[in-house]
């Protein structure tokens, strides 16, 4: 609808670029800050409602060719696959494991099962609210 | 600020029942995002307010210096239901609107559609 | 290994779906060897022990499932299992393979487990489970044929009338189990003395007779069994007059320990039982269907064998051993075993002849004889056994009767008369045994609606096979009576018996001219001129109204209620959300607040409240000015805005409570809910203002307000009332030895209350889809409607 809105869309790419890193920062520091995969899934979606707000619905689609309901369905998949971790170590359902790693680049790292089940919860809350906002907004 | 709050809870649960038993669907749907945000806050609010800092680990931060996480952990599995609730919502208003025509709701009795 | 064997019929149901579709030939083949499996394996119980096992359902109740075999037991697993084996073989001729058969057996075999189960529970529980069980699968069975109006109303009279009955008899159970604090019959029957002290212990007998009376169709409850003949005739064979409907005699037969310390008891159950032997057998000759000839008997059958028990529990309740009359409990057992072999036989008569001139109306039917010798031999042979003709199996037990109901004159109120009526219900019994077999095979042949003959072997073989087996009887009663009578009657009447061999009773087919033969010889003289005489007196049925019947009665009362219910609901349920919502909101804040104020929780302490900082009070001034412009808005991008305010305001409160977490999810979340009732609003009425009727607005705010003080005097409680020390040190402690993160709030989420997190994602998942859903439904419609064009 704003497609002759040159500040806009030049904006939105910028805007969009810096909201999709943010939730990615605010989602893997969740653990020890506040964050997590609820606000930064939460703020990847309102990074993509901004693209559907800027361009077209079709325009979006074209970019970004998600099916949203198999994002969801992966989430899910990823939390129970996750959660059920434990089961197959022989420890009870939903127990997490953690330790620290030598990385390179990033040096000592504390990796977490516990990040696993966020990033589906992370893939579910933006599948969901993506899943909503493009059934109601194609609904004309 | 305890008492304040009850109060400010009190009354958004008082507008929240008002919108509810409106006639209009919209304002129905209204009712129930106003009923979200007064149960968080009252959630909140029994927790106690008086934290001083963030249920986050940091130097120099004591146990007892910080706000109860476990009102919070709750307060946010309840707001992210509350907006899936209030987006079915929307669309069940929308879709009754798009069928019957209406935003009435006591046009939607039952046997008007069976009798 | 017994429970498994109780539930084997109900396991066996749940593979019927699959033989149905992948077996060939008749579904019956694959049932039938269910009760051949169970007969056998509960004959090896015979002269066993009582052998008892249970399982827990709800230990805190004391609630549980067990099976008990004792002599009582016993007796009536072989005869559920047993007469089974005959009428699934008769029913795999009976029935075409094309009829839904799956459901059929499905239902007979979920009969089975229920009727076994009732027979066999301890718990009080599990016998009223397995109670409703077998009035559900008959109610299912007499609906069969359910595109016909008489199968359907006769399904709902026989499961109205029952599950009253049912549910009176829970009533009783509860009772007893409150006195007795067990829920085991065997633990009440030990305190039978404690439960005679009791208030409620003739509400208990009454409630638990009801129930025994309306399933055994007693007057006046027997109402539904009449009609019951719409179901298949196997079902009439097997579950109206074999097993079913002898349930009620089980459960007298089982209470009778604990009841027949007094004399009501007893009194009540023999005087009900000779009111209903005379008034089937009174009514049996009005009949015109065959079905319903045998339905009249079946009632009037279970009226004697009623009486019986009530004259057992009288014996019981008074010790007199002296006469004959001490082995009442005996001749109605025996009587039962009798009656199931002759009743089944004749039922499965009735379907032959049913099945092969395509009527059962006796004014229709006649002269078959010169086309169906084989059936008219079976019939007369199964008639004969029914009036108590000797030398046939059916005069033993009446035989037994007669010297029963003679003997126990003084023990009953009115004795003389009552003797007198049950001999005159033996001449109307005789009477409507040869009016059935007279008006089918004797007399002229009318047009049928099918061309008669010899019914195929297979039907024949069950009924012949019954018959044999009463023959059996009638050579060997006694061998019958050891092995399986005799322990039940110890049973019935422990204080009497203490083993079988107690049972000084010798069953033999010739007494010598005894008082006894000679009421039976007149029963059969006057029984013959009665129906030589029936043309003449046989109207006089048709005097009396229709209006006043206790079908009528039972219609009535149907109709009444389903009346003044639907009035009553209708001025509840007036279908206004609003109205049901103020009632609901209105009662909660009612209760909550009186429970407030009977648990003391008003008393209010601020102590350690936080103090207020300007900013706290600039965004309390916002949130309430915010929500009174939603409440005030008449226009939806108003509404919208103020919304938004609202939610914003709250986000700016969770960072002023140190909240960061909740902060910003609030923020995000707010946004694209703006946005989402920005894009739904749009196809929306711009305006959302409504007109409010003054008298209802009052109303409105009322609730409202009251709701709101609840809520806010709910939430000072709480903050007050600390009851117990808050948990939340235990994760501050934790978090990072054992989950190791620093965010506890994360940490709480996606480990501690992991599951939580799990449920919460798959609920948005859901709500998702089903927005999908609703809105592709509409795309979907609109879609057809265009190709139509």
């Amino acid at each position: 609808m704003n497609q002759n809105n040159v500040i806009l869309n030049t904006l939105t790419y910028v805007v969009f670029f810096m909201i999709f890193l943010f939730s990615i920062h605010i989602f893997l520091a969740g653990h020890f800050a506040p964050g997590g995969g609820f606000v930064g899934g939460l703020l990847m979606a309102s990074g993509l409602l901004l693209l559907y707000v800027t361009f077209d619905l079709e325009t979006v689609r074209k970019m970004l060719p998600i099916n949203y309901s198999i994002l969801v369905a992966i989430g899910l998949l990823f939390a129970l696959g996750t959660a059920s971790i434990g089961l197959v170590a022989g420890d009870a359902f939903f127990t997490h494991y953690f330790n620290h790693f030598q990385l390179p680049l990033l040096g000592d790292s504390e990796l977490h099962t516990a990040m696993l089940f966020d990033t589906g919860v992370y893939l579910v809350v933006v599948g969901v609210t993506m899943m909503i906002i493009e059934s109601i907004g194609g609904d004309q | 600020m305890e008492f304040v709050m009850c109060a400010v809870i009190g009354f958004l649960f008082f507008a929240a029942v008002y919108l509810m038993l409106s006639r209009n669907v919209l304002r129905i749907i209204l009712g129930t995002a106003i009923l979200s945000h007064g149960a968080h806050l009252l959630i909140l609010t029994m927790g106690g307010l008086g934290g001083e800092k963030p249920p986050v680990l940091q130097d120099g931060v004591k146990n007892a210096m910080m706000a109860d996480p476990l009102p919070q952990a709750l307060i946010l599995t309840a707001i992210v239901i509350s907006f899936g609730v209030t987006a079915l919502l929307l669309v069940i208003g929308y879709r009754t609107y798009q069928t019957a025509k209406t935003d009435k709701i006591d046009d939607l009795k039952e046997d008007e559609f069976h009798e | 290994m017994q429970l498994f064997i109780l539930f084997l019929p109900f396991l066996f149901a749940l593979f019927l779906p699959l033989i149905k579709k992948w077996g060939k030939g008749h579904l019956g083949y694959y049932v039938i060897p269910i009760p051949i499996i169970l007969t056998v394996y509960y004959s090896s119980f015979i002269g066993k022990e009582t052998q008892y096992e249970s399982i827990s359902w709800i230990s805190a109740l004391q609630v549980k499932f067990d099976s008990q075999l004792d002599g009582l037991s016993l007796l009536f697993s072989l005869l559920i299992s047993g007469i089974g084996i005959f009428v699934l073989f008769y029913s795999i001729f009976y029935l075409n393979k094309k009829e839904r058969l799956h459901q059929f057996y499905m239902y007979l075999l979920m009969f089975m487990t229920g009727m076994l189960g009732v027979v066999q529970a301890d718990s009080v529980i599990s016998l009223y489970v397995f109670w409703e069980v077998t009035s559900f699968a008959s109610f299912l069975l007499i609906g069969y044929y359910y595109e016909d109006r008489i199968s359907k109303d006769g399904a709902f009279k026989s499961l109205m009338i029952t599950i009253f009955g049912g549910l009176m008899m829970l009533g009783g159970f509860l009772i007893l189990s409150n006195v007795t604090g067990t829920m085991s019959i065997r633990e009440m029957t030990a305190q039978a003395a404690q439960i005679e002290q009791s208030s409620l212990f003739y509400v208990a007998l009454v409630l638990i007779l009801l129930g025994a009376f309306t399933k055994s169709a007693q007057v006046p409850f027997y109402i539904w069994l009449p009609d019951a003949m719409a179901a298949p005739t196997p079902v009439s064979a097997y579950l109206h007059s074999a097993t079913m409907v002898k349930a009620g005699i089980y459960v007298v037969a089982r209470f009778t320990p604990i009841f027949a310390a007094t004399a009501v008891w007893g009194n009540v159950i023999a005087i009900v039982g000779v009111v209903t032997l005379c008034w089937g057998s009174f009514f049996a000759v009005k009949q015109k269907d065959l079905k319903g000839i045998l339905a009249f008997s079946t009632v009037s059958q279970l009226g004697m064998i009623m009486s019986m028990l009530g004259v057992a529990a009288l014996v019981s309740y008074t010790n007199d051993t002296s006469t004959f009359y001490q082995f009442a409990a005996f001749a109605a057992l025996f009587h039962l075993v009798n009656h199931a072999t002759f009743k089944g036989a004749l039922f499965m008569m009735a379907g032959i002849i049913d099945h092969e001139t395509g009527t059962r109306d006796i004014r229709k039917l006649g002269g078959l004889l010169s086309v169906m010798p084989v059936s008219f031999t079976v019939t007369m042979l199964g008639t004969l056994s029914m009036a108590g003709v000797p030398p046939f199996n059916g005069f033993l037990s009446k035989e037994l009767f007669f010297m029963t109901m003679w003997q126990s004159k003084e023990a009953l109120p009115l004795g003389t008369l009552v003797f007198a009526a049950i001999w005159l219900a033996s001449i109307f019994t005789f009477m409507y045994s040869l009016y059935f077999v007279c008006g089918t095979f004797l007399g002229k042949r009318h047009t049928l609606p099918k061309r008669p003959h010899e019914a195929p072997i297979g039907l024949l073989v069950a009924p012949i096979v019954l018959l044999i087996i009463g023959l059996i009887i009638v050579f060997r009663p006694n061998v019958v009576a050891d092995l399986l009578i005799k322990r039940a009657v110890v049973s019935i009447q422990p204080t009497l018996f203490e083993s079988a061999s107690d049972v000084g009773v010798h069953v033999s087919l010739w007494h010598g001219f005894s008082a006894e033969f000679l009421w039976t010889l007149g029963v059969i003289v006057l029984g013959i001129l009665g129906v030589l005489t029936l043309k003449k007196w046989q109207p006089m049925y048709e005097k009396w109204p229709e209006k006043w019947t206790l079908n009528t009665l039972f219609n009535q009362v149907i109709s009444i209620g389903d009346a003044s219910f639907t009035k009553w609901s209708r001025h509840v349920m007036t279908g206004k959300s609003r109205q049901y919502f103020t009632f609901m909101l209105g009662m909660v804040s009612m209760l909550l607040l009186f429970v407030l104020w009977k648990k003391g929780a008003f008393a209010f302490s601020w102590e350690g409240a936080s103090t207020i900082h300007i900013i706290d009070g600039l965004l309390v001034v916002t949130l309430v000015a915010g929500t009174i412009i939603v409440l005030k808005a008449t226009t939806r991008m108003t509404a919208i805005i103020a919304l938004g305010v609202v939610g914003y305001c709250v986000a700016l409160f969770f960072v002023r409570f140190q909240a960061p977490d909740l902060a910003l999810t609030q923020l995000v979340i707010e946004t694209v809910s703006v946005a989402l009732f920005l894009l739904v609003f749009r196809n929306l009425p711009k305006k959302i203002k409504e007109e409010q009727k003054q008298k209802g607005k009052w109303l409105r705010l009322l609730v409202s307000a009251s709701v709101g003080l609840t809520v806010m005097l709910f939430a000072m409680a709480a903050y007050s009332q600390k009851l117990l020390p808050t948990i939340s040190s235990y994760y501050k402690e934790t978090v990072l030895k054992e989950a190791g993160g620093g965010n506890i709030v994360n940490v709480i989420l996606v480990d501690y209350r992991g599951f939580d997190t799990l449920f919460e994602i798959t609920v948005l998942a859901i709500a998702g889809l089903a927005i999908l859903g609703l809105l592709r439904s509409k795309k979907r419609k609109g879609d057809a409607r265009d190709e139509s064009k």
